[in-house]
C-alpha cells in the first residue's frame, strides 16, 4: 500500500510538473484545472501520510528512523500546496514554473521516502 | 530612489507596489519576489526547510558523530533561511544584504565542496554542501549564481 502510493505520487507529481511546465511554455499562469491537479496530488500525499503513520503505529519500523520518515511525509504533503499558494501571488508564467518546481521537489521527496522506508 | 521602476512588464495587483509596505509582501522600493524571483524564493524556501530540519535533527541527535559536518550544515541552514527572509522582505537594503549572502553562500559551497573532496576523512557524514551539493541535485551551487544574477538585475534604476 505504502509503496503503491509512493509510486503513484511520484508519477502524479511528474505529470503535474510536466503539465505546469507546459503552461509556462505557453506563457500561461496556473489555472483552475492546475489547482484541481494540485489538489489530487495533495490528497494522495495526505493518504500517504495517514498510511505511513498507521504503519508506524502498528509497530513497523522505517529503516532510517521514524522521525525522519514522518518529517519527509509532512514535507511531501506541503510541497505542492505551498508552491500552489505562491503561484496565486504571481499570475504569470513564473507561477506555473514554481508549481512545476514544487512537483519536482515532491517527486524527489518520494524517492527519498522509499529509501527511508526500505533502506 | 525607491520608485520609478520602468522595467515592470508584468501585471501588478493594484496597490501591491506601495512605497512604504510593511510586513511580509512588498517592502519599500524594489520587489524581489516577482517573475523569476518567485521561483528563486521557492527554491530558497525549500532549501531552508530541508537544511534547517536536517541540521536541527543531526545536531540534536548525533552531533558527536560528525561535529564539523553538522556544524557546517547548520551554518548553511541559517544562510538559506536568512536569504529567504530578505527576498520576502524586499527593498534595496534587503537586496544588497541578500546579494552579499548569496556571495557568501557561493563561497561556502565552493570551499566546503572542495574540502569534502580533498579531505573526505574529516567528514564522516555528508553536509548540505558536500561535493558541491550533489546530494541536492547541485541546487546549492546553482542557486547562489542564479540569485546573484537576479538580484543584480533588480538594482534600483537611477
Amino acid at each position: 500500500m505504502l509503496v503503491a502510493l509512493t509510486v503513484a505520487l511520484s508519477v502524479a507529481a511528474l505529470a503535474l510538473a510536466a503539465w505546469c511546465a507546459h503552461a509556462a511554455y505557453r506563457d500561461q499562469p496556473t489555472k483552475d484545472w492546475h489547482f484541481i491537479g494540485m489538489a489530487v496530488v495533495t490528497v494522495l500525499a495526505l493518504a500517504q501520510l495517514v498510511v505511513g503513520v498507521v504503519r508506524l503505529a502498528r509497530g513497523e519500523q522505517a529503516h532510517d528512523g521514524s522521525v525522519i520518515f514522518v518529517s519527509y511525509l509532512i514535507g511531501a504533503l506541503f510541497a505542492v500546496p505551498a508552491a500552489g499558494f505562491l503561484s496565486l501571488t504571481e499570475r504569470t508564467r513564473w507561477g506555473s514554473v514554481t508549481v512545476a518546481a514544487g512537483a519536482v521537489v515532491l517527486a524527489v521527496l518520494e524517492v527519498r521516502l522509499h529509501d527511508i522506508w526500505k533502506g | 530612489m525607491t520608485s520609478g521602476k520602468a522595467d515592470d512588464m508584468t501585471t501588478e495587483v493594484p496597490g501591491s507596489d506601495s512605497e512604504s509596505g510593511t510586513g511580509p509582501g512588498p517592502g519599500p522600493g524594489v520587489r524581489l519576489v516577482k517573475g523569476p524571483g518567485l521561483l528563486l524564493l521557492w527554491l530558497y524556501g525549500v532549501m531552508s526547510v530541508g537544511a534547517v530540519s536536517r541540521s536541527a535533527y543531526q545536531i540534536a541527535t548525533e552531533f558527536d558523530r560528525a561535529p564539523l559536518a553538522y556544524a557546517l550544515s547548520g551554518v548553511a541552514a541559517v544562510v538559506y533561511a536568512f536569504i529567504t527572509y530578505t527576498l520576502v522582505r524586499g527593498g534595496e537594503t534587503a537586496r544588497r544584504i541578500a546579494l552579499a549572502c548569496c556571495a557568501a553562500e557561493l563561497a561556502g559551497v565552493l570551499i566546503v565542496g572542495t574540502w569534502t573532496l580533498v579531505a573526505p576523512s574529516a567528514f564522516p557524514d555528508a553536509t548540505v554542501w558536500s561535493d558541491y551539493g550533489m546530494g541536492y541535485l547541485f541546487i546549492p551551487v546553482l542557486l547562489p549564481v542564479t540569485g546573484i544574477l537576479w538580484l543584480r538585475g533588480r538594482a534600483t534604476r537611477r
